[in-house]
């Protein structure tokens, strides 16, 4: 086995950190098409930015990706890094982290964010142990303390969502964390706004590369509900698979997808992927219904960032209207065709077309069980 | 024959952990501690490796001596051998720290037993919840790393090759790699199986490889435990729930409600919100 990577020693008395400033945040894409918590974390690595009076920088890796930089810029970085070459087509830890490490070291940000996916964490777990510095996993809310400490606050939840733990790293440079997706806000597209694009070279060639990655089966139609804008989710009281089909049409009527609690999913009614929560996704869509979903905690984490929630269940006590902006107390099964025919009904009147298929918001999300989520039901 | 390490970590099960609600405290007494069950799906893994092609398969934690149980549970299942690391001087340890610990641990179980082909780790923890020693520990031992696998398709022995499936957002990746390779698993990796009655009397009988820091003459006291953990736990706090202020809607029929309901979200704000206008 090859040697252990050296690490630097601890200084006991606080290190002279002034060298480092700025923020970076590390640019997720397949394909030349960021992933939207990137975004995010632009949006949000803005606020931490002004308030450290430094400036946000991102970096973006991979092939042909020139003009995810530029959108960088768009959505808020004053500078980006722009680091293109054939051996960073695919996500490999060993070529990414080398050109993320070699950029920590040049440009000395304080602070380095990623996206708390499988690629994020991989890769924020490879590099924070390098330099060496502390990592924060799966933040859900950031801060930073003005100068002179310009600490960030970095919380996340413990203890399956039950507590909040705020996490400082106060001894090394950069503080680096991983953040939800769906939890921070991206800012508006500007495509006036103008920054700095800093191409920097690759420094690993094939040769020294080991893994290689043979295939990548999307799975197509599969949902990513962190990048939804309208979910109609459904939970036990549903009583079976076949109410997912109202709920289904109440989606597509409105241009939104299914999604369900871990009752709905554990109950065999539709994939894991559509779950919401917990142990699902966290979404942070415009618009969510809550359909015969009681509101348990492990549910409501997943969705309380919905700009408007709409709880439709029978009992007026359940605590999903806690969450609700709008609420209905009845029968799922009388209210949500009827929801759906006067939508329907306002789409014509207001000549709006429904929206088209190649809207990605439109996939018919339950006819679309790729094998993965079929193995994966099949592993239960 | 390949030498496969089994990363654990004996974790309080964090789904019967419940708040106070006097003091917004965690209530820990009589919570059970459980072996992580992702690792169980990395040993289930080694197991059927070491069914197909023979292996031999060592479990190793880093914990309190009561992180035994663990260890005893994991030779039940068929390993071969299990190493506790467990010192004071070791508590409090954040991701770096311990992945500093681990690797020296796997690097010390390779220089006992023979060179180490697969380090299995799960996906993340229960309580910790961070899913960073898996890279933590590939990254120190300079180890390929394949997280968040979901399928093992191949251990090639002779060509020292490992292919894997991981289970992305988005879809899934194939992969193919050199060993030694440190592997993250997914529970979709595998269903665990359940202990013989052989098994069970040979871990009832089991002694696991106990070593402490005296045991590792090199080991840096500054990386280690508490001091050697740059993150800092500043505070915790229960979160509360948001208040949203709630429209209830009352109505007569069906279609009255959802009128209303459509009233109110066609406003000039929801209907640009919707993409409708
Ligand atoms: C570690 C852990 C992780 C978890 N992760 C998740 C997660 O990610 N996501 C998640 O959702 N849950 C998760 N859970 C489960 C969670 O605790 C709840 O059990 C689950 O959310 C309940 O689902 P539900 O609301 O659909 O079902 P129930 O709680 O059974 O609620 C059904 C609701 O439907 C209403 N209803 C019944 N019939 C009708 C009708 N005809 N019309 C209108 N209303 C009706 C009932 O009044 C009730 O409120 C997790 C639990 C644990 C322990
Ligand atoms: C509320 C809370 C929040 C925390 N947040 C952070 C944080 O953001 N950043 C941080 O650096 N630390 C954090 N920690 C500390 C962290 O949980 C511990 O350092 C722990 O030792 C390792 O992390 P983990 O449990 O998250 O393991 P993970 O990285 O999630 O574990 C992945 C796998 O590594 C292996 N593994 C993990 N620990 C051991 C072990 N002791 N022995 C053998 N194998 C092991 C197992 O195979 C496990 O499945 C937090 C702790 C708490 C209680």
């Amino acid at each position: 086995m090859a040697k252990e990577q050296s690490t630097e020693q601890i200084d006991p008395s606080m290190p002279d950190w002034s060298a480092y400033r700025g923020v970076l945040i590390v640019v997720e894409q397949r394909e030349g098409i960021a992933k939207k918590v990137s975004w995010q974390l632009l949006g949000e690595g803005k606020k931490l930015a002004a308030k450290l009076e430094a400036p946000l920088m991102a970096l973006v890796l991979g092939e042909n990706v020139a003009h995810l930089a530029e959108e960088a810029v768009h959505y808020g970085a004053d500078r980006v890094y722009l680091c293109e070459a054939p051996e960073l087509r695919d996500y490999r830890t060993r070529p990414y982290s080398r050109v993320c490490l070699k950029l920590i070291e040049d440009a000395k940000p304080e602070i380095v964010l990623f996206g708390a996916t499988a690629t994020g964490r991989d890769l924020a777990g490879a590099i924070a142990t390098h330099l060496p510095t502390g990592l924060t996993a799966d933040t859900t809310q950031l801060d930073v303390e003005p100068h002179p400490s310009r600490l960030l606050l970095a919380s996340r939840p413990a203890f399956s969502e039950k507590m909040m733990a705020t996490i400082l790293c106060k001894q090394y440079r950069p503080q680096m964390a991983t953040a939800r997706a769906g939890v921070f806000q991206a800012l508006p597209k500007d495509a006036a706004r103008q920054g700095e694009i800093v191409r920097i070279e690759a420094t690993m060639r094939e040769e020294e590369i080991d893994a290689q990655v043979l295939e990548f089966l999307r799975e197509t139609g599969k949902l990513n509900l962190e990048e939804c804008e309208i979910i109609v989710a459904g939970g036990r009281g549903l009583g079976g698979p076949d109410a997912f089909g109202l709920l289904a049409e109440l989606a597509d009527a409105l241009g939104g997808v299914v999604g369900a609690s871990r009752a709905a999913v554990d109950a065999g009614w539709i994939s894991h992927e559509h779950q919401v929560g917990q142990t699902g996704a966290t979404v942070r869509p415009k618009l969510y219904f809550a359909i015969g979903i009681s509101g348990a905690v492990q549910h409501t984490v997943g969705m309380s960032n919905a700009d408007v929630v709409v709880a439709i269940n029978r009992d007026e006590n359940a605590p999903i209207f806690q969450f609700a902006h709008y609420g209905l107390v009845g029968d799922l099964f009388k209210i949500v065709p009827a929801i759906t025919a006067e939508f329907k009904k306002r789409r014509t009147l207001f000549g709006i077309q429904p929206p088209s298929d190649k809207d990605s918001l439109s996939a018919a999300p339950t006819e679309s069980e790729s094998t993965a989520t079929r193995e994966r039901s099949e592993a239960k | 024959m390949l030498h496969i390490v089994v990363c654990i970590k004996q974790v309080p099960d964090s789904r019967e952990i419940r708040i106070d609600p006097k003091n917004n405290t965690l209530i820990r007494q009589g919570v059970p501690s459980i072996v992580n069950f992702y690792d169980m799906h990395g040993l289930e893994e080694a197991l059927r490796i070491k069914d197909e092609q023979g292996a031999r398969i060592t479990v190793v934690t880093m914990g309190p001596p009561p992180a035994e149980k663990g260890l005893k549970e994991c030779i039940s299942l068929g390993a071969d051998d299990a190493v506790l690391v467990t010192d004071r001087g070791f508590a409090g340890a954040d991701t770096l720290a311990t992945s500093y610990v681990v690797a020296r641990t796997i690097r010390k179980i390779a220089e006992t037993w023979g060179h180490v082909d697969i380090v299995f780790c799960g996906k993340q923890t229960l309580d910790g919840d961070t899913g960073q020693v898996g890279p933590g520990v590939a990254c120190r031992l300079d180890l390929e790393q394949l997280t968040y696998v979901n399928k093992v398709e191949k251990v090639d022995e002779e060509n020292r090759k490992v292919r894997v499936h991981r289970l992305l957002e988005d879809g899934i990746e194939v992969v193919e790699t050199s060993m030694p390779v440190l592997i993250t698993a997914l529970k979709e990796l595998n269903k665990v199986r359940r202990a013989s009655l052989p098994g069970m009397i040979r871990a009832a009988r089991y002694k696991p490889t106990v070593w402490t820091t005296a045991d590792f003459p090199d080991l840096e006291r500054a990386k280690i435990g508490l001091k050697g953990s740059p993150t800092i736990v500043a505070k915790t706090w229960v979160p509360e729930v948001k208040a949203v202020k709630t429209k209830m809607i009352t109505y007569d029929s069906p279609e009255a409600a959802a009128a209303q309901l459509a009233d109110q979200l066609l406003t000039k704000d929801m209907q640009t919100l919707l993409d409708w206008a």
